[in-house]
């Protein structure tokens, strides 16, 4: 196999593969949190900033997968 | 195929520092930030009040309430921090995507080596190879430039400590990560100052990646389809850049608020 047809198999994986894991994450917190806000309507700001912040650690799992998918694509 | 990088291109240099495009393109919404302010404060010193003044005012008690659920008392030491961080971010991410951004280039020129191409070739190189005309986009949204990113995430973790020591005491808040009293807690000392680099790393792949995976996608998207397609795009970069400038705001008001507070 050739560099170039390795690297854009490597490209395709690591973003392919590096999605999954946050994708489950994302929709867990959501659902737990939507759960959470149905059973308590009153908490809804502190439960909004709590959603934020487990969303924006989980979604930064995936963005280091396309930071490395881009490195490998365009160097 | 547009020509993409993810190193900011170098537009000259200022003796060995290499001013990039995006350093050059935060520098004129820096003045954009300066006029702002110098504005504000010729309207509220003279009391005639424009729409300005009540726009400021009310993006900062926005924040304002937004920190103060996280930080509670020591909202006046932490806030003109915070609310920095996510004005900068926020505009500079909107920025990038004014258009014009990315799109207009010029020709900057790449001297080849000599001693390269003597070695190459075994012969003297003809006028015609010495340099060549590159073209690089004249403006790059700042944040698409990892540099910006890790400086401010340093910052970030830097006020972290800093906060850390003048509310709890040097030896206080470095018991945390130097804990001699236990075998096991020496062990979570040193996991603490992992951590606390991870952070670095962690905000500044998290800024840099979003906003240069929106930039690299309107690309493709007005590459591949040059009418229209892009528009949805661009909402969502819109989106985006509210959304991370937010994240990083309140991720360092978290941090902010741990630091300061005794446990255990």
């Amino acid at each position: 196999m050739s560099i170039e047809a390795a690297k854009m198999v490597a490209v395709a994986f690591a973003m392919g593969v590096g999605a999954i894991g946050p994708a489950m994450a994302i929709g867990s917190i959501a659902s737990k949190a939507v759960e959470a806000l149905g059973r308590n309507p009153e908490a809804e700001s502190s439960i909004r900033t709590a959603m934020i912040l487990g969303l924006a650690f989980a979604e930064a799992i995936a963005i280091y997968a396309l930071v490395v998918a881009l490195i490998l694509k365009f160097t | 195929m547009p020509k993409i990088s993810i190193k900011a291109e170098t537009l000259f240099h200022l003796g060995s520092f290499q001013v990039t495009n995006s350093l050059f393109y935060s520098l004129f919404i820096l003045a954009f930030f300066i006029y702002l302010a110098y504005e504000y404060h010729r309207q509220s010193v003279s009391g005639h009040y424009k729409g300005l003044y009540y726009l400021i005012n009310l993006v900062l008690r926005l924040l304002y309430n937004l920190f103060e659920s996280i930080v509670h008392d020591k909202i006046d030491t932490f806030f003109p921090l915070l609310a920095a961080f996510f004005i900068w971010i926020i505009v500079q991410n909107w920025s990038g995507l004014l258009p014009g951004v990315g799109s207009i280039m010029v020709g900057i020129k790449e001297p080849v080596s000599h001693t390269q191409t003597l070695e190459e070739k075994g012969e003297a190189p003809s006028m015609a190879e010495e340099e060549k005309i590159e073209q690089i986009p004249l403006f790059r949204g700042n944040n698409a430039d990892i540099n910006a990113t890790l400086a401010l995430a340093l910052v970030a973790v830097a006020m972290v400590q800093v906060y850390g020591v003048k509310f709890l005491g040097f030896f206080t808040y470095i018991k945390k990560f130097i804990d001699i009293s236990n075998p096991v807690n020496f062990v979570l000392g040193i996991l603490e100052i992992m951590s606390e680099v991870s952070k670095v790393l962690s905000f500044t792949f998290r800024l840099f990646g979003n906003i240069f995976a929106g930039e690299v996608l309107l690309t493709i998207v007005a590459f591949l389809v040059p009418v229209l397609a892009s528009f949805p795009f661009l909402i969502l970069e819109i989106f985006v850049g509210f959304v991370q400038a937010l994240v990083f705001s309140m991720l360092t008001s978290v941090f902010f608020s741990l630091a300061v507070s005794s446990h255990h």
